[in-house]
């Protein structure tokens, strides 16, 4: 099916590969979900639209362990990328996070809980206020929202409840790169008698302060949140800092 | 007319079979008294029901010795039938070699007599064995029907023991699972070495310490060098007369701990790692691809840990 694009679109269009422009739409979910129109609604309301195969979404069409599904989005080729939320549109709790790549590229690796079958979705905002679409499809056996987390079979974790272990890699081919994995048991509150308790607020920021990239997490990001990003070119340490939600606070410094 | 009459019988016998789910289970002569059933090499599905695994017995002089059930209650049962057929001696004792699901749930066929297994393996059934069940359900659909957790009531340990007037080694070994069992005969040369060894098809890690397997291979194969050793049958695969099988799962084990290692450390993010081809040496290995992708998600988390600080 092909849908009509507006003037706008079309003049997108024009500066984009052929293959992609021509997969530009700005109606008809590519994915077919019928949720589709609610999460438009709730996370894009009134903002114009493009389901846009520049914003990539990835994710094992088949994940094993729906406890910890990896989903790496790369939106580093649209320009000013102001924020960019991912979801989940089957999931019990929709929203996974939030992230504005300030001062790094719009590019975030990190794993999920899924508790069933799914499209993955990210909307990528750029500074024209257009919200640019991409996704899959992830099949999963199901259950990652409603299984308690391994910290609540042990009590081990409180003692290292949000210790943070990170690392850089300046050279090479993925220089640029920052991994840090924060200890958290990111209950969703879905399992009878564990509450809520999951990391809020994650800031990476250069030596002099700059703040490199912010992300707001949610109770869908796997337990022990490992995070991938693109610092860009700068060079030197990384400050992590971030807090969960019932004000447990964790700051750490993550060498070049 | 009447001629017709015998084709049309065997037609429905057939469906009676498909209908009955038949695992068409055949003792495998592997020595002297001791036999294997050979499951095929292939991940769990509704049309081979679970028969994925290797089970076997030993004709003891006190009565058989059963080693592993099957994935199914119907599994159990045909193979005490398909026993029967070998042997009037009755079987006296099942034992576990480890807590998975295609080992131990073929157990109620045996309920009349003692089963025995590794302590942690009793523990691992008791505490996971429902929901492992419910997988193979979820699986294999309806040849499990009618299939329970029945847990081992017996522990046993390492060391060498009479059994049914049969000397066995018995050996306590771990990386695999968080308990291993593997059992040498010593009167026949049989190891049968459990999920310790997979033979033409790639290793399963749900529960895998890779550092201890390797050192558990390692105790297997000073076995193989034994005068005595005849042959070894592996948890999956077919039985083998050397330690080929043996050193196959070591070389994919040593792959994959060095790959998800060099991926770790080069910053890889879990998706990256998912992507990396396969080497060519295991480019046709049975099911590699789809063992690599879980494999990736069992142990790259304790991977990437260890190279972060």
């Amino acid at each position: 099916m092909k849908f009509p694009l507006t003037m706008a679109a079309i003049a997108l269009a024009a500066l984009m590969p052929p293959a992609d422009a021509a997969a530009l739409q700005e109606s008809g979910d590519p994915l077919a979900s019928a949720r589709w129109a609610e999460m438009a609604r709730t996370f894009l309301a009134g903002a114009p639209v493009l389901f846009d195969p520049r914003v990539k979404v990835i994710a094992p069409s088949t994940a094993e362990n729906p406890l910890q599904v990896p989903v790496t989005v790369d939106a580093t080729a649209l320009p000013k990328v102001q924020e960019v939320v991912v979801f989940a549109d089957f999931n019990p709790i929709v929203q996974v996070l939030r992230f504005f790549p300030e001062g790094s590229d719009a590019y975030l690796g990190f794993r999920v809980k899924l508790q069933q079958s799914t499209p993955v979705r990210a909307a990528v905002r750029t500074a024209d206020g257009v919200w640019h679409v991409g996704g899959t499809w992830v099949t999963t056996v199901g259950g990652g929202c409603t299984a308690p987390s391994a910290a609540a079979a042990s009590r081990e974790w409180q003692q290292r409840l949000n210790e943070v272990s990170g690392r850089q890699w300046p050279e090479g081919p993925n220089a640029g790169r920052v991994r840090l994995r924060i200890v958290h048991p990111m209950d969703t509150g879905l399992v009878a008698g564990t509450p809520a308790f999951f990391l809020e607020e994650i800031a990476v920021a250069d030596a002099a302060g700059q703040r490199l990239m912010r992300v707001q997490t949610f109770e869908p990001v796997a337990e022990n949140p490992v995070f991938t990003l693109h610092r860009g070119a700068t060079a030197g340490p990384v400050e992590a800092s971030g807090r969960d939600n019932n004000g447990n606070t964790f700051r750490a410094r993550i060498a070049p | 007319m009447k001629r017709w009459i015998g084709p049309a019988l065997s037609l429905f016998a057939g469906l009676a079979n498909a209908a009955g789910f038949d695992y068409a289970l055949r003792a495998q002569p592997v020595a002297p008294d001791v036999y294997a059933f050979i499951g095929r090499s292939e991940d769990f599905t509704p049309a081979n029901g679970g028969n994925i695994v290797n089970t076997g017995f030993i004709v003891a002089p006190g009565g058989v010795i059963v080693i592993d059930s099957g994935p199914s209650r119907r599994y159990g049962e045909q193979m005490r039938a398909a026993i029967a057929a070998v042997t009037p001696q009755p079987p006296v004792l099942v034992i576990n070699t480890h807590h998975h699901p295609d080992h131990f749930l073929g157990n109620q066929a045996f309920a009349d007599l003692p089963a025995g297994a590794l302590a942690a393996t009793r523990q691992g059934i008791a505490a996971e064995g429902n929901s492992y069940a419910e997988n193979l359900f979820r699986l294999t659909g309806d040849w499990m029907k009618g299939t329970d957790v029945l847990a081992p009531t017996r522990t046993l340990v390492g060391g060498t023991s009479e059994i049914a007037g049969r000397r066995l080694r018995l050996l306590a070994l771990a990386g695999h699972s968080g308990a291993d069992l593997a059992l040498y005969d010593e009167a026949s040369g049989v190891l049968f070495a459990g999920d310790l060894v997979f033979n033409g098809r790639a290793p399963t890690t749900p529960h895998a310490d890779l550092a201890h397997w390797l050192a558990a291979l390692d105790r297997l194969e000073a076995i193989t060098r034994e005068p005595g050793f005849m042959q070894l049958v592996p948890g999956h695969g077919a039985v083998a007369g050397d330690a080929s099988a043996l050193r196959q799962t070591r070389a994919w084990l040593v792959w994959l701990q060095q790959s998800l290692h060099d991926a770790a450390a080069a910053g890889l993010d879990m998706n990256e790692v998912l992507a990396r081809p396969l080497p060519p040496e295991f480019a046709d290995l049975p099911v590699a691809a789809s063992e690599y992708r879980r494999s990736v998600g069992h142990l790259f988390p304790a991977a990437e840990q260890a190279v972060l600080q």
